[in-house]
């Protein structure tokens, strides 16, 4: 198990460098810099000097792989593939278009992402394994059918829907907590409320369906059987067989997203007005901030990437007959 | 004999291709035996038929409305010019916009109520004796025939609507005819022999489905075509637009985005798919690779991230499109295309796991050891036996684009912000309903046609899952 980890680290950072090569592809070479600055500088009767200023400014003056003019190692070091993407791999992201340092701005802009993010996703998976428990367990009845049809039916809203009218009717009209905003300490807890609810009720149609099928699934296999015919209750053999055994593919499942909680909910932090990653990318994304868009395409690919290895992890700790070679 | 020259979109000509494949390969499946027998389960199946025929419905509108043409305009009047035709004009129409011309046509200031015939905000009014007044404003267009609205307003909206209801009866009962008859004719029995054998649901398809789902939409629809002539149903966004009439149109961007994505890329997931399965080797080492790659760039980012460059590229190429609607009939393709960059890798992987258990099935290597080419066996014996999949991925992944579209365009990553679609819908009426009076019927009209298609869609793609999937059942 030891080499396949080892293996797995070494293979890490090659899918990293393809990463790298793909958006260096995307941002340098289907526009040159020259694109970009005189997009960047709007106006259509750009000068020269200022389209060279502006890559001056922001290094984009080298060479894109190749520097002929300079010798030795630093004919490759001195380029932009060099500075701009493979400083990545050292977690030198540069500065943004309006000059802050993007890795102290990750740094402090991850605590409230994490807020919002790791509540949602615990009390989300424990609701939706409820829920999807609860129809287990009142299978093939009336209340089953009724519920798998509210799961179809809540699928097919969009997340977009929940957001804005739950701030409509919980924040408008009741007026039981802000609309948006954020504070420091406990005064967050106030902010939070409403992005956690309606981000467990968004996700929870589409999973607690998942996981009903994952639980009738082991709920007509012969062990369970066996257990009931021994005398256990229904809600015994369900919790101490069903969910147990149900548990492994779920949570493996779920293990992918553990590490990209860091990267926060696109959506809901620009709606609730939440100073995380999520927010900061779609800003980074509507001024047309490059570097940051290419710091946060590293950064979550790289959480990712450990979200794979701990699946494969996962596997082998929740059922021992998993073996990884 | 009206003028135009036609224009037909690169969405257009795919959209009308993906239609042409469909009845190309319902003409094919109809030779197969399982494939009939599966399809013969979802007809069977009275959700399949519901969400089909609410799809039909959806797909009708969205044809019409990829109809394109550019009309001409009337020629200049200063008598110099001789020919009977004026140049063409820039803006670019459908055949849905001149179906529904007074609606497209018929703008009023501003914000203006479902069936509303005075503006939503008051302004200030001069009367003919010079005094000045804030009241609500007629609209120029909604209930402009009503004399007294304030007593006439409710018996007219009454009346349109029962004419409306007596309208949509009557178009059912001939429909139902035609269809019965049709069900008749093709087994052979009396028409009303026909008729109890559908009613009851006995034999066959499931008619009755389709028919009571018609029914529904005739009785709403009849009315609000009938109030269309004269009201705004919907009401009118902030520029005056007619509300109903920007949901109609939002239908087409729905539709290709859902189908579109995953037809463009569908010949790369399935020719790397099971080039990785069957070769294995370094061909699977390297087809691996690159969607591991693609997979581990989280998906709005890489989305966001393509999108941006190819906006720059359209904007520095301005000289590329004749037209407006062509630029954004190009940002919606290229959308298309990145957004299935970015789901192809599902299905490959799928693919590819398929073929990795095929090529050890006897009869693959029997025909192996009888010399047949490689490319003979893939397309004989390894492709049909992937097509459910990729029917499945097909119609799974239709519902889960439509909602990625809402959700894009409210990023500003989605389709150019001139097309008509639920998300830029939804992104402007957003703010709406903090405003004080709350505007709601954008958002409304949005949220109820989006539930239905994407509910619809949802509801097929489990029917015909169940159908096709042979570990299912």
């Amino acid at each position: 198990m030891f080499a396949y980890i080892v293996r797995r680290l070494l293979y890490a950072p090659l899918i990293l460098l393809g990463v790298n090569l793909l958006t260096f592809a995307l941002f340098f070479v289907v526009n040159t810099p020259e694109d970009m600055a005189r997009m960047q500088l709007g106006a259509k009767r750009v000068t020269p000097e200022a389209i060279e200023r502006w890559k001056v400014e922001r290094g984009y003056d080298k060479p894109l792989l190749f520097n002929g003019a300079a010798s030795g190692a630093a004919s490759l070091t001195d380029t932009i593939f060099f500075d701009k993407s493979l400083r990545m791999f050292a977690f030198d992201f540069g500065r943004a278009d309006d000059g802050r340092d993007i890795a102290t701005e990750i740094r402090t802009r991850m605590g409230p992402s994490l807020a919002i993010a790791v509540p949602t996703f615990i009390l989300g998976l424990f609701v939706t394994v409820s829920f999807a428990l609860l129809l287990v367990f009142f299978r093939g009845s009336y209340l089953d059918f009724q519920g798998v049809v509210l799961c179809v039916a809540m699928m097919s809203i969009s997340g977009l829907f929940y957001i804005i009218g739950g701030q409509w009717l919980v924040s408008k009209v009741w007026h039981l907590v802000p609309i948006s905003g954020y504070g420091g300490g406990l005064d967050a807890s106030r902010f939070l409320v409403l992005p956690v609810v309606i981000g467990v009720i968004a996700g929870l149609g589409g999973s607690a369906r998942w996981y009903r099928t994952i639980f009738l699934e082991e709920a007509g296999k012969d062990y369970v059987r066996t257990a009931r015919a021994k005398g256990l209750s229904e809600l015994q053999a369900l919790f101490r067989h069903v969910l147990k055994n149900g548990m492994i593919p779920i949570l493996t499942g779920v293990v992918v997203v553990i590490p990209s909680l860091f990267m926060g909910s696109l959506i809901s932090e620009s709606f609730f007005g939440i100073p995380g990653l999520g927010s900061y990318t779609i800003d980074a994304i509507n001024a047309q901030d490059f570097p940051v868009v290419r710091a946060m395409v590293f950064i979550g690919s790289l959480l990712y990437i450990l979200g794979l290895i701990l699946t494969d992890l996962s596997y082998t700790l929740v059922d021992p007959r998993v073996k990884l070679e | 004999m009206i003028d135009v020259q036609p224009v037909f979109l690169w969405t257009d000509l795919l959209l009308f291709g993906l239609i042409a494949c469909i009845v190309l390969a319902a003409w094919r499946a109809r030779r197969s035996e399982p494939m009939r027998a599966a399809w013969r389960r979802v007809g069977e199946s009275t959700v399949g038929m519901t969400s089909l025929t609410i799809l039909v419905l959806f797909l009708v509108v969205g044809l019409l409305d990829s109809l394109h043409y550019r009309p001409y305009l009337p020629p200049a009047k200063d008598g110099k010019v001789t020919a009977d035709r004026g140049p063409l004009s820039t803006e670019v129409r459908s055949a849905l916009d001149a179906l529904a011309e007074p609606l497209r046509s018929r703008t009023e200031k501003t914000y203006s109520a479902p069936l509303a015939y005075v503006l939503f905000a008051k302004q200030t009014i001069e009367k003919s004796d010079g005094t000045q007044q804030r009241e609500f404003p007629r609209l120029k267009f909604g209930g402009a025939g009503l004399q007294y609205p304030e007593e006439d307003h409710t018996g007219d909206v009454l009346g349109r609507i029962g004419l409306g209801l007596a309208l949509a009866a009557g178009a059912w009962c001939l429909l139902a005819g035609g269809l019965v008859q049709v069900v008749a004719m093709s087994r052979k029995v009396p028409f009303g022999a026909a008729w109890r054998a559908v009613w009851r649901g006995k034999g066959g398809l499931a008619w009755r489905a389709v028919l009571v789902t018609l029914g529904l939409v005739f009785l709403l629809a009849g009315p609000v075509a009938v109030l269309a002539g004269e009201y705004h149903v919907f009401g009118t966004d902030k520029v005056g637009q007619d509300v109903l009439f920007l949901t109609l149109k939002s239908i087409r961007t729905a539709l290709v985005i859902g189908t579109l994505t995953t037809l463009v890329t569908l010949p790369l997931a399935v020719a790397l798919g099971i080039m990785a399965g069957y070769m294995g080797g370094w061909v699977d080492d390297v087809i691996q690779y690159v969607y591991t790659v693609l997979n581990s760039i989280p998906g709005v980012l890489l989305i966001a991230a393509a999108v941006l460059m190819m906006q720059v590229v359209i904007d520095t190429h301005p000289h590329w499109f004749e037209t407006a609607a062509e630029r954004a009939d190009a940002r919606l393709l290229a959308l298309c295309l990145i957004l299935g960059m970015t789901s192809w890798t599902g299905l490959c992987r799928l693919l590819r796991g398929e073929t990795l258990k095929l090529r050890e099935l006897e009869y693959v290597q029997a025909a192996r050891a009888f010399g047949v080419s490689t490319a003979r066996i893939l397309s004989r014996h390894v492709l049909p036996n992937l097509m459910h999949l990729v029917l499945i991925a097909l119609v799974m992944d239709f519902s889960g684009l439509v909602l990625a579209e809402a959700v894009l365009s409210y990023v500003g990553i989605g389709v150019d912000p001139n097309t008509v679609s639920f998300g830029t819908m939804i992104n402007a009426a957003r703010m709406e309903l903090a405003r004080e009076p709350m505007v709601w019927w954008s958002l409304m009209s949005a949220f109820i046609f989006m539930f239905v298609l994407v509910l619809a869609a949802n509801l097929f793609a489990d029917v015909v899952r169940d159908a096709f999937d042979p570990r299912a059942s």
